[in-house]
């Protein structure tokens, strides 16, 4: 292929409409030019260029091809994903977190895609190289919903200008990749920094370190969980933020509800959670199937019947309600697009396999996965589970985050644990070290063989847990996909 | 018999699943009849270092590690004599430079040690993270012993100290030495965390056998099965030798865009 095929491609794409407007300012200072009609030509070019990177990616079956052509154009011309956000007349919504940010802005989906042309990174493609693949990708949009790494938080920001940010929550995820958590909120307080002040910003005020972010700005939405029937009894294991942000006393916590994420005060500053805007109340989780609560907001109250389980699901919940607020959604769409959500692939994804089923919860850091646990807990431990650790860059090269897990509940329950993945025996050694009879535990590191063992010991109508990392997720639902159980997920939008 | 465990700051430092060692510490010796009585240590609660067998001190990240570092540079004295007596003693990660004589910070601040390890930190401006395999002499008997390390800090040794073991694969105390760990009498300082002991079962008796010697047996463990522990370490090896499992020297400048880019699904 020539430059010179490219741009045919791109003076046909131009005559048909399909971008058409020019380049805005940053690409030009990038660039180092005037002239806007020459500017608008070479953003063709390019974006024509990085499309077709995504098909012949698609086509070959590499992965969706969901961030090839994103890398190509930031290779090319980085300034372009600004005129590419600048585009869209509705602006821009970003959802950040360490967990929660894809089920946040698949909720987000639901409750805008009426209202809206949405260009969305729905398949996870969260660094800059995705986002920008999103915004090539969609070219009617009207607003972009962008679910962005933690650590590409702020240069997101600075390109695409959001017109709100959501900060869901920062827990110790993958330090070998991300550092520590400090590190990320010091980057986070970056991204902040260069918001616009027209931007909402949104965060979660259980968070004390997510929160602190939010001081000090006027126009913030601050949401958070009030209904202290649900405490856990204690901080867990990997309670991240125990100490004050201010002047590092313990904080001393009225309530404690998923991780650090609760209500805390500190005893020697007074350091404590800011008052809700957006809240949730009367919380009634109803084991695997479902929750319900009242969303408190400024524009009124309201039941919302969450098809999802789990406290940490209310969260995301909230966070998605308070970004929909932002954007002058009504109560009444918030309450239905929550109502007719359905969960984010391999999230927490129900598998029909022939007479029995697969219960896939994604595990990926030990909040994650200690809200995983406990969501089976409530809901009944199946008697069966595989459990799969890979350790690729996205899972993390370091796996010592599974010995934070508190797998306990389920090593008390289950009657068979199938360890695999790339350490497994890793795995394995976490569950024996813990006292899980080795004769109730097999090492299976293939995926396939695993999952087949595992339906194998599963009665006809009964289900198989699985929970798998973020890599091995993906493999074992192409496995499901190979067998025609589920769709490919850059097909299967909720 | 009991062996006496402090746990020092378990609240503070547990960011490299400090726990796991703890747990591998308590079934290898219950399998051997043995019972751990282990004392979690805070900072300004009383301790007197001699009056246990083994001494264990985790990891942590900057901030809780600056909150605990005061407490612990005022053990130093308590924790040296308990040293010297023969208490067994492990320091992972931040516990490892805490117990060196300090710390220098990137803006040129100094942060106390409690000096049990002859050694210094210093932050360096790239964090060395990745898997680990080192070469370490245990009994007169060469072992390797394979873990993950993710420091900022630079560790440099005063001449003549003894490192725990020779870098196979991976950074180690600076990147450059060769060397990695720093050993004294029975106690033993390392950056090797993922945790530690669950595949490197040969380090973890060894720190019981000492355990137990101080508790006044003959620290004589019999063998035990260890076939999953084995598989493991051999897992974590082949990472270490393989280039892309030892992964990459990462900026922590603001702006480094190299981690940035790397793919993510």
């Amino acid at each position: 292929m020539t430059v010179e095929h490219y741009a045919k491609t791109a003076s046909g794409a131009e005559r048909s409409g399909v971008i058409p407007e020019p380049a805005t300012g940053a690409l030009a200072i990038l660039q180092g030019r005037v002239g806007s009609e020459r500017m608008g030509a070479r953003l063709t070019v390019e974006t024509s260029a990085a499309r077709l990177v995504g098909r012949l990616s698609r086509a070959a079956g590499r992965g969706g091809g969901t961030t090839l052509p994103g890398k190509l154009l930031w290779k090319i011309d980085p300034g372009a994903v600004d005129a590419l956000a600048a585009r869209l007349p509705a602006g821009v919504a970003v959802v950040s977190a360490t967990n929660g940010k894809t089920t946040t802005s698949a909720m987000l989906a639901r409750i805008l895609g009426a209202r809206y042309r949405l260009a969305w990174n729905n398949s996870g493609a969260n660094l800059a190289s995705g986002v920008a693949s999103t915004l090539l990708a969609a070219r009617d949009a009207d607003l972009g919903l962008l679910e962005v790494d933690e650590f590409a938080l702020p240069e997101v920001i600075q390109h695409v200008r959001p017109r709100v940010v959501s900060l869901g929550n920062l827990f110790r995820d993958q330090l070998d990749r991300y550092g520590e958590l400090e590190h990320i909120a010091e980057r986070w307080r970056d991204a902040v920094a260069i918001l616009p002040s027209a931007s909402t910003l949104i965060v979660n005020a259980d968070d004390p370190l997510v929160a602190d972010l939010a001081s000090g700005r006027g126009g913030s939405l601050r949401f958070g969980v009030d209904d202290p029937r649900l405490a856990r009894p204690v901080l867990q294991h990997a309670a991240d933020s125990k100490y004050c942000v201010r002047c590092g006393e313990p904080y001393r916590y009225a309530v404690a509800y998923v991780g650090h994420l609760g209500d805390y005060q500190c005893p020697a500053c007074g350091h404590a959670r800011p008052q809700l805007d957006v809240s949730a109340r009367s919380i009634d989780l109803q084991a695997l199937d479902a929750s319900a609560f009242d969303l408190v907001t400024p524009a009124g109250t309201a039941r919302v019947h969450l098809p999802l389980p789990g406290l940490y699901n209310v969260y995301n919940a909230l966070a998605a309600a308070s970004v929909a607020l932002a954007l002058d959604a009504s109560l009444d769409e918030i309450v239905s697009g929550l109502g007719a959500f359905t969960a984010a692939f391999g999230r927490f994804e129900r598998i029909e396999a022939g007479d029995r089923r697969i219960l896939m919860l994604l595990i990926k850091n030990p909040a994650g996965a200690n809200e995983a646990v406990r969501t089976l807990e409530e809901g009944g431990v199946p008697r069966t589970l595989v459990i799969a650790l890979n350790d690729r860059i996205a899972d993390g090269r370091d796996v010592s985050w599974i010995w934070d897990v508190d797998f306990e509940p389920l090593l008390e329950q289950a009657e068979t644990i199938i360890a695999s993945g790339e350490r497994a025996a890793e795995l394995a050694l976490r569950f024996t070290y813990a006292g899980f009879p080795s004769s109730q535990l097999e090492v299976i590191p293939d995926l396939r063989e695993a999952l087949d063992r595992g339906l194998s010991l599963v009665p006809a109508g009964e289900e198989l847990g699985v929970l798998p990392t973020y890599t091995a997720m993906l493999d074992l639902r192409a496995i499901a996909v190979a067998r025609g159980l589920v769709r490919p997920f850059w097909e299967g939008t909720p | 018999m009991r062996i006496r465990v402090a746990h020092l700051y378990p609240n503070y430092l547990n960011i490299y699943a400090d726990r796991g060692n703890i747990a591998v510490f308590e079934r290898r010796a219950s399998l051997r009849g043995h019972a751990l009585d282990v004392t979690a240590v805070e900072p300004g609660d009383p301790l007197d270092p001699s009056a246990f067998d083994l001494v264990y001190v985790g990891g942590g990240q900057d901030r809780e590690q600056a909150l605990v570092a005061p407490d612990l540079a005022l053990r130093g004295d308590a924790l040296r004599s308990a040293v010297a007596g023969g208490t067994a003693l492990l320091a992972v990660c931040g516990g490892y430079q805490l117990l060196g004589r300090g710390y220098r910070g990137r803006d040129g601040s100094w942060l106390a040690g409690a000096g049990i390890f002859p050694l210094e930190t210093a932050a360096g401006e790239k964090r060395l993270i990745g898997n680990v395999l080192l070469e370490v002499e245990l009994d007169g008997k060469r072992v390797t012993v394979a873990g993950f390390e993710n420091h900022a800090g630079r560790t440099l040794l005063d001449p003549g100290a003894t490192a725990l073991g020779r870098v196979l694969a991976g950074h180690g105390n600076d990147g450059s030495s060769g060397f990695e760990g720093c050993r004294v009498h029975a106690a033993i300082g390392t950056y090797l965390h993922g945790p530690l002991l669950p595949r490197n079962p040969v380090l973890a008796d060894w720190l019981l056998a000492r355990a137990l010697e101080h508790a006044g047996g003959d620290g004589v463990l019999e063998p035990l099965g260890d076939e999953l522990e084995r598989v493991a370490h051999a897992v974590a090896a082949g990472r270490a030798r393989s280039r892309s499992g030892r992964s990459a020297i990462r900026d922590v400048r603001p702006g480094a865009r190299a981690a940035w880019r790397s793919a993510r699904p």
